[in-house]
């Protein structure tokens, strides 16, 4: 009984989904790219400076990294319901493969968490050792890009 | 009508003897190439330009593990998957036991040692554009790379894909000596146009094709729809790309768009080879790139 209900509800929710348009924002989508937003602002305060294109400041370079080691830590099931994929609904690129079997994400958010946290204990320390300690945020962000999100129309 | 019957015959016989010629493979001769020394530590730089990790690589190598050319990537395309080739230093699945000639034949005609065409998936068109001593260096350093036994894949490709010959053909109709952009340019612009074009062959990726799966030059680096059937290969040009080119040079570096946001799919790889470039060769990409988009 309480099986039957449960299929239905899920049943039910997954209708809900299919039907969403683009006109509908979707408050998990909505909350995730305002999320990958927020990592990327910081990212960049960072990743100016390595560049060159601003000048290091030590207190800057570790607030922008102290960001993103707490982004890292934000909980991420309820940015990633089922069925808001970018085959169920519009407006976002997330492909079908994060919630399927083998999917790589959760381990790739930990590569990311482990790279923020190398990046928070140096980024204070002079440009050379924050622009090494970017290196690994960026590869774990490009390596769930490369799999899970779709390019861009 | 017995004449009439012979002088057609005679006259498909000219034909097709005149197709077999023009689409017959063209080999490098031993001879031309006799006098040519490798500079492998050079070759290095050619190997990164030309992206030769990124397609012959296993799938989802990292690191040092992209010097190992065992192949094996798939390539799906409108005409069938394609499968990268071992081509490690081992003589036997690889190209170890292959001449100086026979590697240039491959990378500029398009040719096998065995004399087989090879599919334009492999981007022959635009090393063939190449300066003979760069893929002579960059032979050199592909021999100090290490071996892999891995056996080189089949293509999926179905009939009349499969015939090898019709790609002779192909060749004939889009095998070009020149590069796309003509136009004056400075030498900076000269250099990115040589390893655009020429070595890190952009355009197969980022220049939409013909029916026939050849570059549609008149909308060069315009971007074309992504091969695995969801979204777009970014346009290059100015309004649809508005990076500047220190922008571009950066990200060519780092991985970093202006917005901070970070690539995917192949361009990451493409992003490791970039990387391992001369700042002033990718500032020279980045030239070239805006200039290319001057004249579209």
């Amino acid at each position: 009984m309480i099986h039957s209900r449960l299929i239905l509800s899920a049943a039910l929710a997954g209708g809900v989904a299919l039907s969403a348009t683009a006109q509908e924002s979707n408050p998990a989508v909505d909350a995730r790219q305002g999320q990958f937003q927020i990592m990327a602002l910081n990212i960049g305060v960072l990743g100016n400076m390595a560049r060159g294109n601003t000048e290091y400041d030590a207190e800057a370079a570790q607030a922008a990294a102290n960001n993103l080691l707490t982004m890292s830590q934000i909980d991420q099931r309820f940015h990633w319901v089922p069925g808001t994929d970018n085959e169920s609904i519009e407006g976002t690129r997330a492909l079908p493969a994060i919630w399927e079997e083998g999917s790589r994400v959760i381990e790739i958010w930990g590569e990311f968490g482990t790279g923020a946290e190398g990046l928070a204990a140096v980024a204070g320390d002079g440009l050379d050792a924050m622009r090494a300690a970017l290196g690994p945020v960026g590869a774990a962000c490009g390596s769930c890009h490369d799999d899970y999100r779709a390019a861009a129309n | 009508m017995r004449g009439f019957v012979r002088f057609v015959l005679i006259l498909g016989l000219v034909a097709v003897a005149a197709g077999l010629w023009l689409t017959r493979p063209i080999s490098i001769p031993e001879e031309e190439v006799a006098g040519l020394t490798g500079d492998a530590e050079a070759g290095e730089a050619v190997f990164w330009a030309a992206g030769c990790a990124s397609c012959h690589s296993a799938d989802e190598a990292e690191g040092e593990a992209r010097l190992v050319l065992s192949g094996g990537q798939a390539f799906p395309s409108d005409f069938g998957t394609f499968r990268a080739p071992n081509i490690s230093s081992n003589p036997e699945h690889g190209i170890g036991d292959w001449t100086l000639a026979e590697f240039l034949t491959a990378l500029q005609n398009g040719i096998s040692p065995e004399g087989q065409h090879y599919y334009p998936a492999f981007p022959y068109t635009a090393y063939r554009l190449a300066e003979r001593q760069d893929l002579v260096d960059l032979f050199a350093f592909m021999q100090t790379l290490p071996a892999s036994d891995a056996i080189s894949l089949p293509h999926e490709v179905g009939f009349p894909f499969s015939i090898r010959r019709a790609v002779g053909a192909w060749n004939l109709l889009h095998l070009r000596d020149e590069f796309t952009v003509e136009d004056p340019l400075s030498d900076e612009e000269t250099r990115g146009r040589y390893l655009a074009e020429a070595l890190a062959h952009c355009g197969e990726c980022h220049t939409p094709r013909n029916a026939l799966g050849g570059l549609d030059r008149g909308a060069w680096l315009t971007g074309a729809p992504d091969p695995s059937g969801q979204g777009r290969i970014p346009d290059l040009t100015p309004e649809a790309l508005g990076w500047s080119t220190g922008e571009i040079a950066a990200y060519l570096n780092d991985g970093f768009t202006p917005d901070f946001d970070v690539a995917g799919g192949h361009m990451q790889s493409v992003i490791q080879n970039m990387a391992r470039l001369t700042e002033a060769d990718r500032a020279a990409i980045a030239a070239y790139l805006l200039h290319a988009r001057d004249d579209n």
